[in-house]
């Protein structure tokens, strides 16, 4: 591990890695067993389906092994984490009623500041329950709902109950069946028919104990002719075991509808990050994910989206950045399932140091699907010979009548850029961002201008601790 | 004696094991503007590149001072902040970096303590931006080419007057140019003779390696050496530049005995 390196990135996360005393009301024992997947509806007053859902999925995630692809998780130990950490007893409507400490964990990473610059409503994950929570006035007139996931199960019990696990069931894979077991907060939105939304709707996510899992569950649905932006953005404190985050999300895209979904993850180097994200994309429909992964010790995420109403259309932006102990192994998969539907993958990844990044990805049309359009773009940046990428495209093109174009490629930061970046006086650093910035700039340039800013920051901070 | 912007001597320079620079002895005095001419292969492009601190070039003797000071022992960026530009022949394109941003952080750089972390002065931005449009449309380019990618995409003319745009924003001391008029038009050649001779002054150095003397008519440079073999064979006015013209290299390297 490259010393430099890590006292760049701790002095980024300096102003994130800072741990309360432990006010957690309830704590459920380390490992998980039937008795606590019980005991985590019990604590919440679920409908007994829930409960149910949960233990189904329980013995799902019992019955799967762990994947054998991707990448390294040898090391992890399911029975070393606590799943369920309820920090006080009620979410809050209000900031002032929000615990002291918690609210000072809170002022540190600027929330209520950045609700009144331009938020429209701020969910705050604080461990495993939302504490705080508001939604602005005009969205409510909207009919908008935009609660935690909890309450959204409490307060619409038939709307949720009809679209949670209907896109990710437990069977999908071992680590959305683990998430269905014991999900806990993530966001619950509805938007009606014809609203569109102009301002993004933005939660914060945070992890605080040591060894905790947090598995937040999200459900977006955009009625029809509905259009909205959500924002995710993480923030993890550094501890020296293994954290686990492993979410799910289910987005639905009704006829006529837009969602984007834009993230980007920074957690600390020693978390586990194996999220199931999936979009349905209906008749006319627009979904798009941008997902940036820079943090975490192994991303395993491939964000998807179904096609399956006529002259759909889906976009996957991504970006991935390993440095020396990192592993990211993210991509997307587009599945054509109607006709006249069109789809854009575009994927940067930079590894540094000895981080990999890899791209794993899926284009599937079925049968039927005539007149498809679909692009795939990887490109791939390495900046130091002991780098690692690898790509792992996979195409299932079942219909003839599609036009189809992939393109990858894989470089090494170019000499002759660096150069000539130093030659007009900016340092070996500063050059090295520079180009790197301007690599990710198709990704940068979809992100709100605070998250570009923080982006570039980040990367900036990464270059300085490589070359100093 | 007039002080020297550029002082070199016996430079020899060697790329891959083999020597390019065969000791070069040139000497530029500030406020000057020199010439070098040579045909292909003699090793221009290499002195501008192992000036500029290229990494492909060794410099295995000699010595090279920048108004005095050690040139050789400096890194690429350090030796851009002492005043030192290269304009290229073949300007690289770097995707995503638009000029006006590359160009902010490139002027933040060669000020004192600035590490291009600064923050922002929203008026110093203003003053930058107003210099920047004011040089692209001197230039004869549209501003929105300060929104554009560094080079890319851009036609060989675009990409030499941002040369010459980037040399004006920086305001360098000591210049120097490779054929910065290859391959462009009679007007372009026009526009970036222009846009050079706006800087000439007292405070202005430049070492112009080119083929053509039509930019030398615009720019009225004070001396013209000969390169070939890795040496400066020898150093005349501007009727050397036209003379060359008219009869090719052959005559001048028979008389150095340069086969």
């Amino acid at each position: 591990m490259n010393a430099k390196t890590t006292s760049a990135l701790d002095l980024d996360q300096s102003k994130y890695n800072f741990i309360d005393p432990e006010s957690a009301v309830y704590r459920s024992a380390r490992g998980l067993t039937r008795e606590t997947v019980i005991d985590i509806s019990r604590q919440k007053k679920e409908p007994d389906w829930m409960t149910d859902a949960r233990l189904r999925a329980y013995e799902v995630f019992l019955g799967k092994p762990m994947p054998r692809w991707g990448g390294d998780l040898s090391e992890m130990d399911f029975d070393a984490y606590t799943y369920y950490i309820k920090p006080s007893d009620k979410r809050e409507d209000r900031w002032e009623d929000v615990p002291e400490n918690i609210r000072k964990t809170f002022d540190r990473l600027g929330i209520p500041e950045a609700e009144r610059k331009f938020l429209a409503g701020v969910g705050a994950q604080y461990e495993s329950e939302m504490v705080y929570h508001s939604i602005h006035e005009d969205l409510a007139k909207k009919g908008v709902i935009f609660l935690d996931t909890d309450s959204g199960l409490r307060e619409f019990p038939v709307l949720f109950r009809e679209h949670f696990a209907s896109l990710v069931p437990p069977e999908d894979n071992k680590f959305a069946a683990l998430n269905t077991a014991c999900w806990s907060g993530g966001s619950f939105i509805y938007v009606p028919k014809g609203v569109k939304l102009d301002i993004p709707l933005q939660a914060y996510f945070r992890i605080n104990s040591e060894n905790m899992g947090q598995f937040e569950r999200t459900i977006i649905i955009a009625d029809e002719g509905a259009q909205l932006h959500y924002i995710e953005g993480c923030t993890a404190p550094q501890y020296s075991t293994k954290s686990l985050h492993t979410g799910v999300i289910e987005i639905f895209v009704k006829r006529g509808a837009k969602v984007r979904y834009t993230t980007i993850q920074n957690w600390a180097h020693n978390i586990y990050n194996l999220v199931t994200q999936r979009a349905i994309a209906y008749e006319g429909a627009t979904m798009e994910w941008v997902d940036g992964n820079m943090g975490s010790r192994l991303t395993m995420k491939y964000p998807s989206i179904y096609l399956v109403g006529e002259h759909a259309r889906g976009t996957i932006l991504s970006i991935a950045f390993a440095t020396n102990d990192q592993h990211q192994d993210a991509g997307a998969k587009i599945i054509h399932k109607a006709p006249n539907t069109s789809s854009t993958i575009t994927s940067k990844s930079i590894s540094k140091g000895a981080g990999r990044t890899s791209y794993r990805g899926l284009l599937k049309v079925a049968k039927g699907a005539t007149g498809v359009k679909a692009s795939v773009k990887c490109d791939a940046l390495m900046l130091d010979p002991e780098s690692r990428s690898d790509t792992y495209p996979t195409m299932e093109i079942d219909e003839d009548k599609v036009a189809i174009a992939h393109e990858a490629t894989v470089g090494k930061i170019s000499d002759e850029q660096v150069f000539y970046l130093m030659s007009r006086g900016l340092s070996e650093s500063d050059a090295t961002a520079m180009i790197v910035q301007g690599f990710i700039e198709p990704f940068a340039k979809e992100l709100p201008m605070e998250y570009a800013i923080e982006l570039n920051r980040l990367i900036q901070l990464e270059m300085e601790g490589a070359v100093g | 004696m007039p002080e020297l912007a550029l002082d070199i001597r016996n430079l020899h320079a060697v790329i891959e094991e083999k020597e390019v620079l065969k000791g070069i002895d040139l000497e530029v005095p500030k406020g000057e503007i020199h010439v070098i001419m040579g045909p292909n292969g003699s090793g221009k492009t290499t002195l501008a590149h192992t000036l500029m601190g290229h990494p492909r070039y060794t410099v295995t003797q000699g010595e090279a001072c920048l108004f005095g000071e050690d040139l050789l022992s400096l890194k690429v960026h350090e030796r851009a902040r002492k005043g030192l530009f290269l304009a290229y022949q073949y300007p690289v394109e770097v995707p995503g970096v638009t000029l006006s941003h590359f160009l902010w952080n490139a002027c933040q750089a060669g000020r004192s303590g600035a590490d291009g972390n600064g923050k922002k002065n929203p008026k110093e931005i203003l003053a930058f931006r107003k210099r920047l449009n004011a040089a692209l449309e001197s230039l004869k380019m549209p501003a929105d080419f300060a929104m554009r990618h560094l080079n890319v995409g851009a036609s060989g003319g675009e990409k030499k007057r941002v040369e010459i745009a980037q040399m004006q924003m920086l305001t360098p001391r000591m210049v120097i140019m490779d054929e910065i008029d290859s391959g462009l038009d009679i007007d372009s050649t026009k526009v970036v003779a222009e846009g050079i001779r706006s800087l000439k002054g007292s405070e202005f150095t430049a070492l112009i390696i080119t083929h053509y003397p039509r930019i030398l008519e615009y720019l009225q440079p004070d001396r013209v050496h000969v390169m070939a073999a890795g040496k400066v064979l020898c150093s005349r006015g501007m009727e050397l530049a036209r003379e060359l013209e008219q009869k090719g290299y052959d005559w001048i390297l028979k008389e150095f005995n340069v086969v």
